[in-house]
């Protein structure tokens, strides 16, 4: 009894303690339009391969600073008009059948895995002589799938390697949400509506409460 | 123009004057006591609450698809390609948790001030009701955006109804309408989210304000200010409804809606609170998540559930542990035995056991959301040790104060030692 009434007294402690396998923090900067773009790019020459975003449209890329034209000539290699979403080409039943899991759509990939997540996993690939497609991963042990930035970390310096997974992470933080930057700026300018509000709301509960007492 | 206003109005007044006398009954001549504190907001916020959910469903619907293969889509439709849509979602979403925190505080005020005590029983039946109701809206909705948190949460909790003994599993087919969750279920679901439950809930909501208005509000002194009237017939420690608390209550507004913004425009996902993270995976019958945990309002009652040992390998105690858990809400008033309302002139007796009943339902609410080896596991052995797990044992501990709460109350509430009562209020 003494013993579960320590364990009681001291749970807290132990949650304290207890943490789980640690994420390298994303460096994000949802701001960069030179980093989102960078980002832009390497997702649809690598991931687009096999990945889609399908409820992302390609001229929403308009955000990042980009024009229609600009867009079309350089990010669409599989549809035939900006207003069409990032719809990938591979079936999911094709996928399947070559990987054993169809590869998830990646729309809202950042806002279930989290950016340091997604930081992580795609830096954190080795040789595994043991697995299907000779790679493995160490925030995602027995992954499916292969790592397609090989060649950019195998060119690119460690230095390099992490800014240009940083661009990609963030560029997928921003299909998550496309709306995120906005509704803060808008947010900012309602709280400020509503700051005044609480002014004259508080002086005309003060005017009519005069008399109560 | 005013005048032209005013001839308007008794224009319509002399042709349809229950308007104006229902406001005069409802608002500018209905006394409520004049020291009404911070507690008091919960209630207007929850009405408040319940309107900005009506409005933004109701866009939502616009755009929502209620269907297995589009569901999930036509909430990323709303969230990129209807203009103003993420507002409405995040709305919505929102005002979700924003309903239950509010009338969790509006149900602790009530416990505060005791007032649930007669003559306001049916204020308070009417208010369990609107809980109940309310907690059966939150789970409809929940599955709507089709999420994998929505597809298993209801899995889960469709399969709590088939434990019951003999009639169970037809119960559980009858409530899905198929054998899994699927298109059928998220049809029904829609269908009652969006009109049946809404009507229960307004209509339960003019009982509670009706059956409020004919007995008078409670204070936190717990004095009836209908035992003291001037010359008038009016309450001395009344001010009227309106325009004293409307002026007072948009103030608490105000501060609120500043706390609902920050949330939904900074914080929409309140670190996973709000918005689960595996709720942006695509429901998926074929893989169930590791961990299923539902959203926090229902925490408490889950951690109930999981706790509760199993009985001849059937789970049926812990649902019916649940379900008496919200249940015993009604019998409230009759299970309070004390001769006072407020915590103000309450003993100790009440104080502690209203204190140590927080603490449980928050560390049931916690637990709720986590894994049960949260806390590890005992690192010893016993015979009586079922479980291993510390969580597990906490949220046993924690459930057995809950119900002591109720169960002992006729006991510690007559036996405590009360102050005397002003015959006034104070301020």
């Amino acid at each position: 009894m003494r013993k579960l009434l320590a364990a009681l007294l001291f749970a807290p402690a132990t949650l304290l303690a207890a943490g789980g396998d640690a994420l390298d923090p994303a460096p994000i900067e949802p701001r960069d339009l030179v980093s989102l773009q960078a980002g832009a790019r390497t997702f649809v020459n690598y991931c687009m391969n096999c990945h889609g975003a399908q409820y992302m449209r390609y001229n929403r890329l308009t955000d990042l600073g980009l024009t229609e034209a600009q867009i079309f000539d350089n990010l669409m290699f599989s549809a035939d008009k900006v207003g069409e979403t990032m719809k990938v080409a591979m079936s999911a039943k094709d996928g399947k059948a070559w990987f054993g899991v169809p590869p998830p759509d990646l729309s809202v990939i950042a806002r279930s895995r989290g950016a340091d997540w997604l930081y992580t996993y795609l830096r954190t690939f080795y040789r595994d002589e043991k697995s299907a497609n000779g790679w493995n991963n160490k925030a995602f042990p027995n992954v499916a799938m292969p790592h397609v930035l090989w060649k950019l970390q195998a060119e690119q310096s460690t230095v390099q390697y992490d800014i240009t997974v940083r661009d990609l992470v963030n560029f997928l933080v921003y299909v998550g949400e496309p709306s995120a930057q906005s509704r803060k700026s808008i947010g900012i300018v309602v709280l400020f509506v509503l700051g005044v509000l609480f002014v004259f709301a508080y002086a005309m509960k003060k005017a009519f409460w005069k008399d109560v007492r | 123009m005013a005048s032209r206003l005013m001839a308007l109005w008794d224009w319509f007044d002399s042709r349809m004057p229950s308007v104006g006398e229902e406001f005069r009954k409802h608002m500018s001549e209905y006394y409520a006591p004049k020291n009404f504190n911070f507690w008091y907001y919960f209630g207007v916020l929850s009405m408040l609450v319940l309107a900005v959910q009506i409005v933004s469903g109701i866009f939502l619907t616009m755009n929502y698809k209620p269907d297995a293969a589009l569901a999930f889509g036509s909430v990323e439709y709303i969230m990129r390609d209807v203009p103003g849509g993420w507002l409405i979602r995040y709305l919505h979403s929102t005002g979700g948790s924003a309903f239950f925190l509010v009338v969790y505080l509006h149900m602790f005020r009530a416990m505060l001030y005791g007032s649930y005590k007669e003559p306001r029983e049916l204020v308070w039946i009417f208010g369990v009701l609107i809980y109940l109701a309310l907690m059966a809206e939150a789970f409809l909705g929940y599955l709507l955006p089709w999420g994998q948190m929505s597809y298993w949460g209801a899995q889960v909790i469709v399969n709590l109804f088939g434990v019951v003994p003999f009639i169970g599993p037809d119960l559980a087919l009858w409530i899905r309408g198929d054998y899994v969750v699927s298109d059928a279920t998220l049809n029904r679901f829609f269908a009652l989210h969006v009109i049946a439950l809404p009507l229960v809930l307004l209509g339960l909501v003019v009982a509670h304000i009706l059956a409020l208005h004919d007995v008078g509000s409670n204070n936190p002194d717990g004095v009836e200010i209908k035992k003291n009237k001037d010359a008038n017939g009016r309450p001395v420690d009344g001010i009227p409804f309106h325009p004293y608390y409307t002026v007072k209550d948009t103030v608490g507004v105000v501060v609120f809606l500043a706390i609902f913004c920050i949330v939904m425009f900074f914080l929409p996902e309140m670190g996973g609170y709000f918005l689960e993270y595996n709720n942006f995976i695509p429901a998926d019958p074929l893989k169930t998540p590791e961990h299923i945990a539902p959203l926090w309002y229902f925490t408490p009652y889950y951690s109930i559930l999981r706790a509760v040992p199993p009985l001849f390998n059937s789970q049926f105690p812990g649902v019916a542990a649940m379900g008496i858990a919200t249940l015993i809400l009604f019998l409230l008033p009759w299970l309070d035995r004390s001769p006072v309302k407020s915590i103000r002139y309450r003993g100790v007796y009440y104080k502690s056991a209203l204190a140590m009943f927080i603490v449980a339902f928050l560390v049931l609410g916690y637990l709720g959301v986590k894994p049960t080896t949260v806390w590890g596991q005992f690192g010893f052995d016993a015979f009586f040790l079922d479980t291993k797990d510390r969580a597990t044992w906490a949220a046993r501990v924690c459930t057995v104060i809950y119900f002591a709460f109720f169960i002992l109350m006729p006991w510690y509430t007559a036996q405590d030692k009360v102050k005397p009562v002003p015959d006034r209020v104070t301020m």
